[in-house]
């Protein structure tokens, strides 16, 4: 100990204070503080990159499942609406058949009832024809009658089987 | 597994070393005083190299006829001795003569300046008229340098040998870390001797400033570890060239170092440091009055420690490696020599992890009383 002190030099100690503040002062001045910013910025600028790259990813993430859940929807609505259609499509089908069934039938009520008609027209026509035809024979036979009583009789006779045959 | 085969490896070979160092010193005492005379010139070289001194030396050498030739240049005296004083150190020639600078007389004796008379006589305290004494001691025979000159001694505030080493490391730092930093102006990568240097620096940043200061207040105090780590690492490392010279090593830079720590500890200290301190929470108040001179204590003694450490690690370090290089010499035969020239470089390898490990545990420690100073309340 006594020899450290004696060793101590208080030329040497005030030389080292000096110069060591010194340069102390200088280097922060003109190399720590530009070195320590420097290297703080290019590192905040790498922090900001990779959060920006993450902030993307996570962006492109959102994105791919955003759109794979519009493709899903799509899809579903794309189903939804096919179904629809094909029961549209049925009901339509079904209706029209039925609507032709029952036109058909009503066609069909129509033609018979038409028949009917015609039938009963015809029927009527017939009795005013065959009426006509007896008022026409009659009348002949009756004119006949006038000239030759048994070619009369035997004209009445067949004029009957004729229309007994009809 | 490879590191401890060679640690194995490297402790068998300190043990065959040691061995034959004993072998030798067996013999040397059979034989005697010729080996004697060299380890004491080994033991006053290795002082020697260890103390500042006012010229710059780079090497020295006796001629044949007995007289001494310095190879280097003389660095400025500045004295302060009722006035400024400053002439060339080369007026001492190597302590051999006395300087006179304005009717005053001076002399270098042991590497610090005295005032003396015309004739440079030196007055000894302890042993009246002696320059040394002799005692026994670890059965052997020593001539001790005892001497304590009582000639006044002028404030000294020359520039050393030592003094230029920090000016030329302090410039070489700021030539290095300016030039780093302008490249930062051009692209935000680092090029060139920013590549080495950038990662040291986010090392003190990462590894020692935030872990012990803490992510919000470690900015304060960058400057100050970046500088202190990157002037010791560097003075260490230059201090293990040939060159040799050795700054922290001198206890009065240690404690210059410390004392700025101390101080930047204390005025940046927050009120939950200084309650710690004179008024430990949670303890009784007993234990409070107790404990108060004690961390008051602890204030300085963290410092000291720093100081010390620093201080001792390096002297050790060249003490021990300059001896083994020493060792050479006072073997001179064809075993000891080329073993302990390997322990030589073993060692100077180490030293050089030591350079880097005595910053890093300055800065660290630093680091850490810092954290200590800003550290909130969490009770």
């Amino acid at each position: 100990m006594e020899k450290l002190l004696e060793e101590f030099s208080l030329g040497l100690f005030v030389w080292q204070l000096l110069l060591f503040v010194g340069l102390l002062l200088l280097l922060r001045k003109y190399a720590w503080k530009p070195i320590l910013g420097a290297v703080e910025k290019r590192e905040e600028g790498i922090k900001e990159a990779l959060e920006a790259a993450e902030a993307a990813k996570k962006e492109m993430q959102n994105v791919t499942a955003d759109s794979e859940k519009l493709l899903k929807e799509a899809r579903a609505e794309r189903d939804a609406l096919l179904k629809e259609a094909r029961e549209i499509k049925e009901g339509i089908i079904s209706e029209a058949k039925e609507q032709a069934q029952a036109e058909g039938d009503k066609i069909i009520k129509q033609a018979q009832a038409t028949i009917e008609s015609e039938k009963k027209a015809a029927v009527a026509d017939i009795k005013a024809q065959v009426a006509n035809l007896s008022i026409e024979i009659a009348e002949k036979v009756i004119k006949e009658e006038l000239s030759d009583k048994g070619k009369q009789q035997k004209l009445v006779e067949s004029m009957l089987s004729d229309i007994k045959l009809n | 597994m490879r590191n401890s085969f060679f640690s194995k490896k490297l402790v068998a070979v300190i043990f065959l070393i040691a061995g034959f160092v004993s072998a030798q010193n067996h013999e040397g005492e059979e034989v005697e005083t010729g080996a004697h005379d060299l380890k004491t010139e080994i033991k006053e070289y290795i002082d020697h190299h260890l103390l500042d001194s006012h010229d710059f030396n780079l090497f020295s050498y006796t001629t044949d006829e007995g007289e001494h030739k310095y190879v280097g240049f003389p660095l400025p005296v500045i004295l302060w001795d009722n006035g400024l004083k400053v002439f060339l150190s080369s007026e001492f020639e190597h302590g051999e003569a006395v300087a006179e600078v304005d009717g005053n007389y001076y002399k270098l004796y042991h590497n610090k300046i005295y005032k003396t008379d015309a004739q440079g006589t030196i007055n000894y305290g302890g042993h009246q008229g002696e320059e040394t004494h002799e005692e026994e001691a670890f059965g052997e025979h020593l001539v001790v340098d005892d001497t304590h000159p009582t000639n006044e001694k002028p404030l000294d505030l020359s520039i050393t040998k030592n003094v230029v080493f920090i000016a030329a490391v302090a410039l070489l730092m700021f030539l290095m870390f300016r030039s780093m930093a302008k490249r930062y102006q051009k692209s935000t990568m680092p090029t060139g001797l920013g590549r080495f240097l950038e990662p040291l620096v986010l090392f003190v940043r990462d590894e020692i400033a935030i872990p012990n200061i803490g992510e919000h207040k470690y900015k304060r105090y960058m400057s100050y570890l970046l500088t202190v780590f990157f002037f010791v690492w560097i003075i260490n490392l230059l201090g293990l060239t040939p060159l040799g010279v050795n700054v922290t090593n001198n206890i009065a830079v240690t404690f210059a170092l410390a004392m700025i720590t101390y101080l930047i500890t204390t005025f940046t200290g927050n009120k939950n440091y200084w309650k710690h301190i004179f008024w430990m929470p949670g303890v009784p108040v007993p234990m409070k009055i107790i404990l108060a001179p004690i961390e008051l204590l602890g204030t300085f003694i963290k410092p000291f420690s720093l100081m010390i450490r620093l201080y001792a690690n390096i002297t050790a370090g060249h003490v021990v490696l300059m001896s083994i290089i020493g060792l050479m010499f006072i073997f001179k035969n064809w075993i000891g020599s080329p073993l302990s020239f390997l322990l030589a470089f073993a060692l100077s390898l180490l030293e050089l992890l030591v350079a880097a490990l005595q910053a890093y545990i300055f800065t660290m420690l630093s680091a850490l009383y810092f954290g200590m100073a800003v550290e909130e309340d969490h009770h």
